[in-house]
């Protein structure tokens, strides 16, 4: 990281620091959705941006993760620091048997995100049946007063949240950032880039691409615990949507998909350009239904068209920072 | 005993046979040519060395051990390194992280494999295109970099699949020169795949000649280009040498 980098950065991370003293209620709550899809972009990101493994059934890993925890709170009182553990241990499973009937079956590409969309869906249509989680009915944690804190069982203000999803997408950056100039990193990269000359270089293509798997949904589980906690309500029907999972990846696809800052400044981008449509439209009293499914596809139809690394890889060039970041 | 021992190895691809009893044996520190027409079997012989795919029958030993039928990774893990006859480079890499990822094969860490790739970069001319991505590369300078990134998994015996094809006589002769020299300084084994004969006639010093999957004739490169067999299927009358 060049010197200039390291300045924006932390003025970047002041910033963010700052935010809560500074702004209302409403926009804490548009940056902390921010800093959600930004982290689980940067979960999915790990897979396919690393490892070229595309899976679009990434709520999967938000819903299982998030009801474990939710699931275990509401019924015996075990707080989401010990549930957390439990989601990690769920997902990595259900991402591992993925992996494992994908990559010893020679499943790749297009079919292997079917498979991940299969996953998501059965996993929808299951929970709708388990009546220990409320079923289609839902599953409700109890709403704490907001002002008290009480950081153990996840329960206090906004901030406390705002705050948590910092560290969280802060953690996860720095991770990445590690992992990508690991041994792990080059091996998912070179499998990315063309898996059978991978394998010439004497790497292990089954063990790493379930590495990237098992890593990124791991990372995932942990979103869906922060979701269950900030929402306190789980549907199947919204959290295992395929639509929850288009959202996780146009964060990383508008942002640039394989780098660090494309989740992040995608997620961004999206967020508060949705939102602002959304309000602007309240404003003018006009209801369109849809208007952000619509808004989403014509961002990611010019995003595709005109900058197809995304939107990081040009503005990294502009502000002179990092060649390939 | 040879390093690398091919025992009547066959291989079909429904019903046609690609490759049909073929034996030679590679002995360490030697380079030996394989040539031969196009279909002859020379790139499927290639892939059952390199576990691509499994002989259908017939035994591959590489240092004394059996190799047919491991995976491509465990081969180069056993020491076999190969370039691809298309090259196949990590396009969105740059040219040192490419070696990188092969040089890691035999390194503790990134750091080290960094400093032996480097080292691998120079000694093929791609030093002063380290930084740029490997896509950017012409095809001569790709073809060294697939040399580069096989070299780097430090291997006993190295396989090139017509890494000298597209070359000009000049650059041809650059490659020929580095081969010489890693083969004379570490003792590196090389079987070759080729048609430039060129090349072949400057390192090998034998000559294995497929033709429909069977070994027609091998032996001393200058006894070979004059078989009248090889002469007839491959090289033709009129080859000058």
């Amino acid at each position: 990281m060049n010197r200039r980098a390291a300045v924006l950065l932390g003025v970047l991370a002041v910033g963010l620091l700052v935010l809560p003293a500074v702004v209302s209620s409403y926009v804490l709550s548009v940056a902390t959705l921010i800093l959600f899809f930004a982290y689980a972009g940067q979960a999915w990101n790990v897979m396919m941006g690393f490892a070229g493994q595309l899976s679009l059934g990434h709520s999967l890993y938000v819903g299982v993760g998030a009801y474990a925890a939710a699931g275990i709170f509401f019924h015996y009182g075990i707080g989401p620091w010990a549930g957390i553990w439990l989601a990690i241990a769920l997902c990595m499973a259900l991402g591992a048997a993925i992996g494992f009937l994908a990559f010893r079956f020679g499943i790749s590409g297009v079919y292997f995100a079917l498979l991940t969309i299969a996953f998501a869906e059965f996993t929808r249509i299951g929970f709708d049946h388990i009546d220990w989680l409320g079923g289609p009915g839902g599953l409700f944690i109890k709403v704490a007063q907001r002002e008290h804190l009480d950081l153990l069982n996840l329960r206090g203000p906004p901030a406390m949240f705002y705050y948590l999803m910092l560290a969280l997408t802060a953690g996860a950056f720095a991770l990445c950032a590690w992992l990508l100039r690991s041994r792990a990193g080059y091996y998912w990269q070179a499998i990315r880039e063309d898996e059978q000359a991978a394998q010439a270089l004497g790497i292990n293509t089954f063990r790493w691409k379930m590495l990237a798997v098992v890593i990124s949904s791991a990372m995932t589980a942990v979103a869906g615990v922060f979701f269950a906690f900030y929402y306190n309500n789980l549907f199947p029907e919204q959290i295992f949507n395929i639509s929850r999972s288009i959202e996780i990846i146009l964060g990383p696809v508008i942002g640039g998909v394989g780098t660090l800052f494309g989740p992040i400044l995608g997620a961004a981008v999206l967020t508060i350009l949705a939102d602002a449509i959304t309000e602007l439209l309240a404003a003018i009293g006009v209801e369109i239904p849809g208007v952000k499914q619509v808004f989403y596809g014509l961002v990611l139809l010019v995003v595709v068209m005109f900058l197809p690394h995304g939107i990081w890889p040009t503005i990294a060039r502009k502000l002179g920072l990092a060649k390939r970041d | 005993m040879a390093l690398l021992e091919v025992r009547d190895v066959s291989k079909s691809f429904r019903g046609l046979r690609a490759v049909a009893g073929v034996s030679f044996g590679v002995a360490e520190g030697a380079i030996v040519g394989l040539i031969g027409p196009n279909g002859a079997g020379k790139t499927t012989t290639f892939n059952m060395v390199a576990g691509v795919f499994a002989p259908d029958g017939g035994e591959i030993g590489f240092a004394g051990r059996r190799i047919d039928g491991l995976r491509a990774d465990q081969v180069c893990g056993a020491g076999i390194g190969r370039t691809f006859q298309i090259v196949r480079p990590f396009a969105g890499l740059s040219v040192l992280d490419n070696v990188i990822v092969g040089a890691l094969e035999r390194s503790a860490s990134v750091a080290e494999a960094r400093r032996s790739a480097t080292a691998i970069l120079e000694q093929l001319g791609l030093a002063a295109k380290r930084d740029q991505p490997a896509s950017a590369l012409t095809l001569p300078d790709r073809k060294r970099l697939e040399v580069a990134r096989a070299l780097a998994t430090r291997p006993r015996l190295l396989l090139l699949d017509e890494v000298m094809a597209g070359l000009r006589p000049t650059e041809c002769d650059q490659m020929i020169a580095v081969f010489r020299e890693i083969n004379r300084r570490d003792g590196l084994t090389i079987l070759l795949i080729e048609h430039v004969m060129r090349a072949v006639m400057a390192l090998a010093q034998e000559i294995v000649v497929l033709h429909h999957g069977e070994v027609i004739a091998r032996g001393a490169p200058g006894a070979v280009v004059r078989d009248p067999a090889v002469l007839e299927c491959y090289l033709g009358e009129e080859t000058e040498v």
